[in-house]
């Protein structure tokens, strides 16, 4: 139950963390409410059984919080109001998810990945961040990726999302003008991120396909978001060529290996990432 | 890591059925699903065996056999390619394949080999021919 729960997460985390934060304006509330709700389903989950929509659910029980909060913290009552208001909205958007609202998700989606690469961040805090919110990976994966410890990770991302709280980046897609400037520097994370697989600089084994995976999903994701930008198109494509030629590199012992000449014949086996594009 | 989904035929992908305009809907609606999640390699459906051929290899006999095929249970109906993180995702993606006329179905899922699970008998020379094929193929696809 708890790898079904965990699988289910995947799925549905960015999504979840990107609705949330639409509502509250607030990355790392969103976060936060996120994985309250995934507590919650951790705690229920195993009695009453993965609900048919596991998304709608996760996202009423993270409002449901939200709104708590909210009451807890004292916060003015139209405030309340507006997020009680906002809730339903969603709600009922939610109970429908094949009207659910493709277009605002992709919107939320965006504007989560341009927040969490915001360049008033450091490098380092836009890929923890990125691998957190958008790729759902634990402080226990991130860690290795940069030779420290969980805690330091943890703070790490702490630290970010207070930057991004203190400096009020907003919640939103940059404007036209902006844009390319602020895709560089989204591209730049993904790359870093595909680059610390493909190499691994630091830990033991040479190759990591796990960051590059992700990597590559994130690209995609990106590319089909915005599909008119070709450095988008482009930096996918440089990562499948690189992902292609890494088999290469490791021996069966795991040692590095020069890419050589012609060798003997190949085994034929199919190309990676052939699109066919079919349905 | 990545899946093969399989999904097996019934007597009515056999028999040439076109899938119901709902069926259409909610499938073209699960592959942009995957598609946005960046989960979607490829996906096709597949024409009933009538229109396919067996070749089957005996030492250096080929011998080609028209279909349709008799074992309808093992018989393939279409397939994707997926990246996911883990089998289990893999199967919690599965578990959303449209289905709306609630007909009983097969689907499949199989890891596929990725080089490292080839172990001694795939050689460096091996791999990085497989590489160069694979590169030659991304640039000219």
């Amino acid at each position: 139950m708890k790898r079904t729960i965990e699988a289910v997460w995947r799925i549905e985390s960015v999504r979840l963390i990107a609705g949330i934060a639409h509502l509250t304006r607030d990355v790392g509330l969103a976060e936060d409410l996120a994985q309250e709700a995934l507590v919650a389903a951790l705690e229920q989950w195993p009695e009453s059984g993965v609900p048919e929509n596991p998304g709608a659910w996760l996202m009423a029980t993270a409002k449901h919080r939200g709104v708590d909060r909210l009451r807890r913290a004292e916060v003015h009552q139209r405030k309340t109001e507006e997020l009680g208001r906002d809730a339903e909205l969603r709600s009922r958007v939610d109970d429908d998810l094949a009207a659910a609202v493709d277009d605002p998700f992709d919107d939320d989606l965006l504007r989560l990945i341009f927040t969490a690469c915001h360049p008033v961040l450091s490098t380092d805090a836009r890929v923890a961040l990125t691998l957190r919110l958008l790729c759902g990976l634990t402080t226990r994966e991130i860690a290795p990726a940069y030779l420290t410890t969980e805690s330091a990770v943890a703070q790490r991302i702490v630290r970010a999302k207070r930057t991004l709280s203190a400096t009020c980046v907003p919640f939103a897609v940059p404007e036209h003008r902006e844009l390319h400037e602020r895709l560089a520097s989204v591209l730049e994370v993904i790359y870093l991120i595909f680059n610390e697989g493909y190499s691994a600089s630091a830990g033991e084994r040479p190759i990591r396909p796990e960051l590059m995976e992700e990597a590559l999903r994130l690209g995609r994701i990106l590319a089909e978001l915005l599909p008119r930008e070709a450095e988008v198109h482009g930096l996918v494509a440089l990562m499948e060529l690189q992902a292609s030629r890494t088999r290469a590199r490791s021996s069966p012992s795991g040692d590095q290996v020069l890419l050589l000449g012609p060798g003997p014949l190949a085994l034929g086996l199919a190309p990676r990432g052939a699109r066919a594009g079919g349905a | 890591m990545r899946v093969m989904v399989l999904i097996k035929a019934t007597e009515q992908s056999e028999a040439g059925e076109m899938p119901s305009q709902e069926l259409l809907e909610q499938m073209t609606d699960f592959n942009e699903d995957l598609v946005r999640a960046g989960v979607m390699l490829a996906g096709d459906g597949l024409h009933p065996s009538s229109k396919g051929v067996r070749v089957e290899f005996s030492g250096r006999e080929r011998k080609v056999i028209d279909g349709p095929f008799a074992e309808t249970k093992e018989l393939l109906a279409g397939y994707w390619l997926w990246q996911v993180k883990s089998l289990d995702e893999a199967i919690e993606w599965t578990k959303r394949i449209p289905n709306p006329t609630g007909e009983h179905g097969v689907v499949e899922i199989r890891p596929v080999f990725e080089a490292d699970d080839f172990g001694e008998e795939f050689t460096p020379e091996l791999r990085e021919r497989e590489a160069q094929l694979r590169a030659q193929a991304e640039t000219s696809a």
